[in-house]
């Protein structure tokens, strides 16, 4: 493209619109047009102007709102897709690997979950394409807003008092007509008044205010820049921990993402308010709705290593102990453990009576912890049950040995053998809930179930964001942006005497015209100035006439 | 003045592809930190494995560092998980014959009851020393999430290997040979 020369002698890069220096209209559209397309001041968007290598080619398709509006989209559908089914991060399996989570998938969700496993939505937001898009996003921004603002700003600072009367009357605020001798005097002082910036050059006044509102759509870009990049900054390691921790009562685990530290669960409590004592006036509330949960509380005791231990060393020193409530986060050091959900009664202990099977006489009482079982128990009376195996989550016989799934007691069994005074060779028998089997024929003994105690687990969740000051700061630019592009306007007037005395005058701004008319009425009473139009008004009745006459 | 238009057009393409190129290298890098983030990303392959101290059935302490100069052939396992168990007797049989030349075997339990390591171990009649990891500290250090998951670490006590899932004896025997000092 070439350069454009305007009738003005002044030359304009390629692309302009309206004249850098007289605001004469450059282009064929422009000058058959009866308003003149202010956006940019008229000046080119840059990336328009040149696509020769392969970089500008890249650039333009940046700079393109188009695009940019398509990745956004692109983005909302993604997002909103990942919130079909819940993220694979906050799916509970027993145990995690990439097999458990597929079947977790397939088995809860059905087919659906089959097809959405298998598109990678289970972790839609990590995946490489979904972080290109907010990429592309970025540099969108980054690039689109380049494009406009350069121009924009050079146009803006460079701008001329006196501009082309063609310039001027496609203004939508225009007035030409006879003025007083004094007019541009007494116009330059209201407007000053008005805390207009006035300047003035030979027959002509520029008067301009609140242009730092046109900067507010850039720096709210700066500011969603400045957040991308906190998200951005979660990825690396150390700036970001959300991690979940399944601690059961009486435990004492290693916690996640925090080398040194250790926590035990001291105790679990659901507390539901009740409708007694002071909560009477609950009481409604409660019999419309049933149970309603008042506490949910982890006591914890956190525990640090010193500097130089090793993990799996045990020489642990208590930092503190902390009752965790509903947001009343544990702190410490930068973390912060939340309450987020809660298992109850899973077995804890298991309470048996050794019983003959034909007399119904119990030899005494054995509790066998399931979290950590002993090799004998020997009850008073000088018998004693041994334990042959333990099978936390028994699962079935596979050749002839006992199975478990898991390591959790979800369903216990036991080999045991049983000696009494009275069958001192022993009998051996296989225990789960409800079914005995006693593989060596009849047993004259048996363990009679008596009790169970549980334990509750608590779901705690680890956070550490050593990136929310900088999302705060894009958020606070971000909103900084808005209200300077919102409540502000750019409002210019400028006015001209002509050789015969007359007065033409042009206003414009990039929104609230109705601001820029009344601080345009009280200009024009002081200084005499002639009538004006709003020539888009004008425009818009003309063509509703129109429309009415034609059938 | 041509010269001049074409210095501004080289500044330009210059400006251009530096600021696209930064974009691109901050989101490259970004992608490569969450594919990297859910992996094994504090064990990577020539790092200093994590030094731990651990407690076996027989009350001894195992501390990595102790085998320094020797290949420690860490293996993280659990009763309940069957290609675990599978693996085992194999383990098993391999010590033996590397034992002399200078490979260790430890096998990490993740938190189970002292009764049923031990009758785990005397079930299969295991040789090597078995140490458990109460608090899940070792699994959180060296991040292990499916199980069985080995570690080979060198005479030099660098990270050699690591194995996700169930190994053959003819899989151990290759490693053991890997990580036996020279």
């Amino acid at each position: 493209m070439e350069k454009m020369q305007c009738t003005c002698g002044h030359i304009n890069p390629p692309g302009t619109v309206l004249c850098e220096a007289c605001g004469r209209s450059l282009t064929e559209k422009e000058q058959n047009s009866k308003l003149v397309d202010m956006r940019y001041e008229g000046t080119a968007r840059r990336s328009q102007t040149y696509n020769k290598s392969i970089v500008d080619k890249i650039w333009n398709f940046f700079s393109s709102v188009k695009v940019g509006v398509s990745i956004i989209v692109a983005l909302l559908v993604a997002a909103a897709i990942g919130t079909i089914l819940p993220q694979e991060q906050y799916v509970t399996v027993p145990v995690r690997t990439d097999a458990t989570i597929e079947a977790y998938y397939s088995d809860v969700y059905g087919s659906i979950g089959k097809v959405y496993y298998f598109l990678g939505f289970n972790d839609l937001y990590n995946s490489f394409w979904f972080i290109i898009l907010v990429g592309m996003l970025a540099i969108s921004l980054i690039i689109a807003s380049l494009d406009r603002f350069v121009p924009l700003y050079r146009s803006l600072k460079n701008q001329r008092v006196l501009r082309h009367q063609s310039f001027m009357n496609k203004q939508r605020i225009y007035a030409e007509g006879p003025a007083d001798a004094d007019s541009m005097q007494k116009a330059e002082a209201k407007l000053k008044e008005l805390k207009y910036k006035v300047s003035t050059d030979k027959n002509g006044l520029l008067a301009e205010k609140g242009r730092f509102s046109r900067w507010g759509p850039y720096v709210n870009h700066i500011g969603l820049i400045i957040f991308l990049f906190g998200v951005m900054l979660r990825m690396m390691p150390g700036f970001y921990v959300d991690e979940t921790l399944w601690l059961r009562e009486g435990e004492t685990r290693a916690i996640p993402e925090a080398p040194g530290y250790t926590l035990e669960n001291k105790g679990f409590e659901v507390e539901n308010y009740t409708g007694e004592d002071g909560e009477e006036k609950f009481g409604e509330a409660l019999d419309r709705v049933g149970t309603v949960a008042k506490n949910y509380q982890t006591d914890v005791v956190l525990y640090q290593k010193p500097e130089d231990a090793l993990p799996g060393e045990t020489n642990l020193e208590k930092v503190k102990e902390y009752p965790i409530r509903v947001n009343q986060p544990l702190k410490f050091d930068g973390y912060a453990v939340y309450q987020m959900d809660f298992k109850e009664d899973e077995l804890k202990t298991m309470t048996f009576a050794l019983t003959n099977k034909e007399t119904e006489e119990s030899l005494g009482n054995l509790t066998i912890d399931l979290i950590n079982p002993e090799k004998e128990y020997t009850l008073d009376g000088g018998s004693v049950v041994k334990l042959l195996g333990y099978y936390p989550d028994f699962s079935g016989f596979e050749d002839g040995e006992p199975q478990t799934k898991t390591p959790l007691p979800n369903n216990p069994g036991f080999l045991i053998e049983m000696t009494t005074p009275e069958t001192p060779q022993g009998e051996t028998s296989f225990i789960t809930i409800q079914n005995t089997v006693e593989p060596f024929g009849d047993n004259d003994y048996k363990l009679a179930f008596q009790s169970v105690e549980t334990r509750d687990v608590s779901g705690l969740t680890i956070r550490k964001d050593r990136t929310l000051p900088i999302l705060g700061l894009g958020g606070l630019i971000f909103m900084i942006g808005v209200a300077q592009g919102m409540y502000f306007n750019h409002r210019r007037f400028w006015i001209q005497q002509q050789a015969d005395g007359g007065i033409i005058l042009a206003g414009h701004t990039n929104k609230n015209w109705f601001g820029l008319k009344k601080d345009l009425d009280q200009v024009k009473e002081y200084a005499s100035l002639p009538a004006y139009t709003d020539q888009q008004e004008e425009i818009e009745k003309l063509e509703k006439e129109e429309a009415e006459l034609t059938p | 003045m041509n010269g001049k238009k074409n210095k501004k057009k080289t500044n330009r393409l210059i400006m251009r592809s530096v600021i696209l190129l930064l974009l691109i290298a901050a989101i490259g890098y970004t992608i490569y930190n969450s594919a990297t983030a859910d992996d094994v990303s504090l064990l990577e392959v020539g790092d200093d494995a994590p030094n731990f101290s651990l407690t076996d059935l027989d009350g001894n302490q195992h501390k990595l560092s102790d085998y320094r100069g020797q290949g420690v052939f860490l293996n993280f396992w659990g009763t309940w998980c069957e290609p675990c168990k599978e693996e085992m007797p194999a383990m098993d049989s391999q010590y033996g014959e590397y034992k002399d030349q200078g490979v260790q075997v430890l096998a990490v339990n993740i938190a189970q009851s002292d009764f049923e390591v031990q009758s785990f171990s005397d079930q299969f009649k295991l040789s090597f020393p078995i140490v458990i990891d109460k608090t899940k500290d070792v699994m959180t250090a060296y991040n292990i999430r499916p199980l069985p998951t080995t570690v080979l670490v060198n005479p030099e006590g660098k990270i050699e290997r690591v194995v996700t899932g169930e190994m053959t004896e003819q899989d151990i025997k290759g490693y053991m040979e890997e990580i036996k000092p020279e």
